[in-house]
């Protein structure tokens, strides 16, 4: 099978086992495009476990990605660390306290609705539920 | 950075307390803080009407000697134009030395508070919170009880959507030794986060049906209004909002020293025989909403008399 091949890595974050496809989702979500480092997303990479999967790169830039708003997107993305081209850290991603744009408040009757270029934050308003309200309306933000 | 007064739970227990010793000496010694805020100002930014909240808060500024300047709907201010919350709040803040918001839109005074560099007070925000009037709550009970422990509180009426009464169950939960008896028609229960909150903290409480028979045992009385935008269809409306009249005879199942309070304004859920009653409070606690948003002025402004 003809495989594409990317460079290793030397210091940097691989996330893997994106569900195929979602790659640009979470590339939107981690607001990669304003990064100046190098990125790489492979789609549709080859899974004993998934099938098809997605991969992403990010080529330094450790301390500018929010790797915690991965684990309140997909929890079963994993994340490795790489220092001088060795995986270093398995990284156990975390409910983010706070998410700031990542998702919209829905509430019609919420300020965010008609307030101009004002942030949607949530926050983690309940560490076992997992629930998130939004700063301004306290409304539980809701997957459906 | 200047503090703000956004949700009742904003003061902890301490500063509450200092607060109501406030609004009481305030209460007793009208004179003595007659010129604190002279030559303040108090803007009153309401995007929508709330004549009763609008004058309570005029009335405490004008009580200490400051002045008033405002608007009282969105069509007749900069908001009928497009302008932002945050906008707004920064042009008063050249006008005003602190500021009263109603908006309809929930969380709309976090906003302005977060661009402002004056006190902003939330006067009511959607559906959402209404501090001030839980304060008076607090105050009312305190100033006519004498603490705000050890209360046997019958709630009735509207406690599914009646904001006023969560905001008060939660700032009484803090207090010891306190008895909730919830008075509703099963369709309009308190939510589930309420009695979830008060079994968390062990306090005791009843869902119950029937006003005649929680009665006998309430220290205080909280009437509320089924708001007709509440129901989809008017049928259910009319079945409900006639199902807790309070009157004097209901009165005469009641403890001598039981109080009555409501946050008005009342349709037909307090006969008008009742006002006549001494225990009923719900006139007097207007002046006591005057007395803490008095308090509270001078708490935020940081005036010392
Ligand atoms: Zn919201």
């Amino acid at each position: 099978m003809l495989s594409l091949n990317i460079s290793g890595l030397e210091n940097g974050v691989v996330l893997d086992h994106i569900p195929a496809g979602k790659s640009m989702e979470i590339y939107k979500y981690l607001d990669l495009g304003s990064l100046d480092c190098q990125v790489a997303i492979i789609k549709n990479a080859s899974s004993k476990k998934m099938g098809k999967k997605d991969i992403i790169k990010i080529s330094g830039g450790l301390d500018q990605v929010d790797l915690d708003i991965i684990g309140f997107i997909n929890h079963h993305i994993t994340c490795n660390i790489i220092k001088d081209g060795h995986v270093v850290e398995k990284r156990q991603l975390h409910h983010p306290k706070k998410l700031t744009n990542v998702i919209r408040c829905k509430n019609p009757r919420c300020i965010t609705s008609i307030e101009q270029e004002l942030p949607h934050v949530f926050f983690l308003a309940d560490t076992k539920t997992k629930t998130y309200r939004c700063k301004y309306c306290e409304e539980k933000y809701s997957f459906k | 950075m200047p503090r703000h007064l956004l949700n009742p739970m904003d003061f902890s227990v301490e500063e509450l307390d200092k607060l109501m010793d406030l609004a009481g000496d305030i209460e007793r010694n009208p004179d003595k803080y007659a010129h604190a805020c002279d030559r303040k100002i108090l803007a009153t930014c309401f995007y929508e009407p709330s004549t009763r909240t609008r004058l309570s808060f005029e009335s405490a500024m004008y009580h200490l000697g400051g002045h008033v300047l405002g608007f009282s709907s969105a069509n007749s201010s900069s908001a009928a134009k497009g302008e932002s919350v945050s906008d707004t709040i920064r042009m008063i803040g050249c006008y005003a030395d602190i500021c009263a918001m109603r908006h309809p839109k929930e969380g709309a005074p976090l906003v302005a508070s977060e661009k402002a560099e004056i006190p902003v007070i939330n006067a009511g925000d959607g559906g959402h919170q209404h501090p001030t009037q839980t304060l008076t709550d607090l105050l009312t009970i305190r100033s006519t009880k004498g603490h705000l422990d050890h209360q046997t509180i019958g709630l009735c009426g509207d406690l599914k959507f009646g904001r006023t009464v969560h905001s008060l169950i939660e700032a009484l939960s803090r207090y010891e030794g306190m008895h909730f008896v919830l008075i509703s028609p099963p369709e309009l229960r308190v939510p589930e986060y309420i009695t979830d909150l008060l079994k968390e903290k062990n306090i005791p409480f009843e869902e119950v049906i029937s006003l005649d028979e929680a009665m006998p045992q309430l220290d205080i009385l909280y009437m509320t209004r089924v708001q007709r935008e509440r129901f989809f269809n008017e049928e259910d409306y009319i079945r409900m909002k006639d199902f807790y009249i309070l009157n004097n005879d209901k009165m005469a199942l009641a403890k001598e020293d039981m109080i009555v309070m409501h946050p008005l304004p009342r349709v037909n859920e307090i006969a008008l025989e009742v006002d006549s009653d001494p225990r009923a409070l719900y006139f007097k606690q207007a002046q006591y909403g005057m007395y803490i948003r008095m308090a509270l002025i001078l708490t935020l402004l940081e005036v010392e008399v």
